[in-house]
């Protein structure tokens, strides 16, 4: 296990320039999560017509996983639909936890946390923006999401 | 049994390279690489002799205490007791009746919260604390408060993370009744004032409670010099073991409040008619105590002293001037808590680099810092920083650790930036 498993060249890339980062003014959906391990917030805000993700864009400060991970999910989620959001983030999750699974080739540039697992503290980072996504979607935007 | 090294006087510098061989655990590698435990602050290791000491404790005088006429439980006692009385003299308290063991700072603090605080608070009524108390020093207040309706005023702090202490000394009001105070603070290092501080308490017939959890392992604490009324700390920070703790408190106080926990060791007689409570501080202590945990504590204790906590608080200060000048030498890093009195530790933060990410490549080289908000939101807060990076020292770390240290993190600069 090496320190640049963790830190691959695509997550430097969009920590250092965040993709679709930003707010959208309402009637967008919006939650907020929050990782009180190392004090991440992040924003997400989506928009969604005829069940489909039309736009999406994040805000906050958070670690190089965090930003990375929320600012790789936006370029993968924009257009799909909600079920196939979610079927996405359950293979984002195996992609994050599971020590010998393959890559799943559809992942694209998603593959790139594959070496969050070897780093077990930093699951929830990679993770926050994908139950705070959840949450937008699901537009229970009253409770902050929190990965502890 | 083990003692600990003997160094011929108390004016030479400490022998760190003897000192490190005291320590199994500093021998580790983490990754491949030599472990640089620079986490003190949120626990330190334990040296042979305490090790050995618990070890000695469960293979020939354990029993439960206080209670056999065997010969175990006799020798038990004594030694529950014996670790009492070296945590009085470590202190200097009057009397053994005024150290109640606990399981921790945390502990400790909740004890006097719910069994002093609690009964002689009304509604309205004011305790005060500081801005930069850890989460254990502000929580069971607020309890306390909850339940009581009196409530926290906070004395503020300046940009350095020193207490104000003129603003501290005008909060006192007519309806002030307890302060509670870090005696260094976690999450910047800074040495309060807190003589003084107690000096204006008392000179407002307040009393005051002085959390010790980070002080007693670099300071020498004179309980009486400082005319606290309670004196808080963890065996965990002082190189002993996890689950024991000491909270001190003046006895006319503690023999004026009620028991907090009822159960077997705290009382005289029962009978369903009513209880006659044991003296102190047994009174305090219901159930059988973590009692390998005191003899540990005693042999850390003894472990300290033999080091001597000013020789300690010098090498300490010396390993202070050298990381502050290394990592303030790194572009774009900011030390954060810049007191003129501080303990061996430094809070920072690296322009585009943030701490958690830190933490995980300092890791991989083997060195062990503390990232997050140090249980001390509210001061983060005021430095408007959700997290920092914080290396604290012990007089085992070395300068070469230190300069580890400063390389991993230039290295982490040039990855993430
Ligand atoms: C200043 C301070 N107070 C209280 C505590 C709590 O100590 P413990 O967790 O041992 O009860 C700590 C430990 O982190 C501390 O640094």
């Amino acid at each position: 296990m090496e320190i640049r498993d963790l830190y691959r060249d695509v997550i430097l890339d969009h920590n250092r320039n965040p993709r679709n980062f930003g707010v959208l003014a309402p009637p967008a959906r919006r939650a907020t999560g929050h990782n009180p391990l190392c004090g991440d917030r992040l924003e997400v805000y989506v928009t969604v017509a005829d069940d489909r993700v039309t736009d999406l864009r994040f805000e906050g400060k958070g670690c190089a996983i965090s930003v990375a991970s929320a600012s790789l999910m936006t370029e993968a989620v924009r257009g799909k639909s909600t079920a196939e959001v979610e079927a996405l983030y359950t293979r984002v999750h195996a992609l994050l936890t599971e020590q010998e699974a393959p890559t799943d080739p559809s992942l694209g540039k998603l593959a790139a946390l594959s070496g969050v697992r070897e780093f077990p503290a930093r699951v929830k980072c990679a993770s926050l923006c994908w139950h705070t996504l959840n949450a937008a979607l699901a537009s229970d935007a009253t409770k902050p999401i929190t990965t502890e | 049994m083990n003692t600990a090294v003997s160094v011929p006087t108390d004016r030479l510098p400490l022998d760190v390279e003897r000192i490190r061989a005291d320590f199994p655990i500093l021998s580790t590698k983490v990754h491949g690489k030599p472990l640089a435990y620079l986490d003190n602050g949120a626990s330190s290791q334990r040296p042979r002799a305490v090790l050995d000491a618990e070890r000695y404790y469960a293979e020939h005088l354990h029993a439960n205490v206080h209670r056999g006429v065997h010969h175990l439980s006799q020798v038990a006692t004594d030694a529950y007791e014996g670790a009492r009385e070296k945590v009085r003299h470590f202190l200097n308290a009057r009397s053994t009746k005024e150290i109640v063991f606990v399981r921790g700072t945390t502990e400790a603090i909740n004890l006097v919260a719910q069994s002093f605080a609690v009964p002689n608070l009304k509604a309205g009524d004011e305790i005060i604390v500081s801005r930069l108390e850890h989460h254990a020093n502000i929580v069971p207040w607020q309890l306390a408060c909850e339940r009581t309706g009196a409530k926290l005023v906070v004395a503020p702090i300046s940009q350095a993370g020193e207490l104000e202490i003129e603003a501290y000394a005008a909060l006192f009001s007519a309806r002030t009744r307890l302060v509670a105070l870090s005696h260094v603070s976690n999450a910047l290092g800074s040495v309060l004032p807190v003589r003084e501080c107690i000096d204006i308490a008392h000179r407002h017939g307040v009393p005051v409670l002085i959390d010790g959890a980070q002080a007693v392992p670099h300071i020498p604490v004179d309980v009486q010099a400082l005319g606290c009324d309670f004196y808080a700390f963890s065996g965990h920070k002082l190189y002993g073991p996890t689950g024991i703790g000491i909270l001190y408190a003046r006895e006319a106080l503690l023999a004026a409040m009620p028991p907090w926990q009822g159960g077997g060791d705290m009382i005289l007689s029962v009978s369903f008619e009513g209880t006659t409570y044991n003296e102190l501080p047994f009174r305090f202590e219901a159930g059988t105590p973590n009692i390998a945990g005191a003899v540990g504590l005693g042999a850390a204790i003894d472990y300290v002293t033999s080091l001597g906590l000013p020789r300690i608080a010098a090498w300490e200060h010396e390993l202070l001037l050298h990381a502050t000048e290394e990592l303030s030498a790194i572009d774009g890093l900011r030390i954060v808590g810049t007191a003129a009195d501080k303990a061996s530790l430094v809070s920072f933060v690296v322009d585009g680099v943030h701490p958690h990410d830190l933490g995980t490549i300092l890791d991989q080289e083997g060195i062990a810092i503390r990232t997050g908000h140090h249980c001390a939101m509210p001061v983060m807060d005021f430095f408007g920083l959700p997290a920092t990076a914080r290396a604290s020292f012990s007089f085992y770390n070395t300068r070469d650790e230190i300069s580890r240290l400063a390389a991993a993190v230039v290295d982490a600069c040039r990855l993430l930036r």
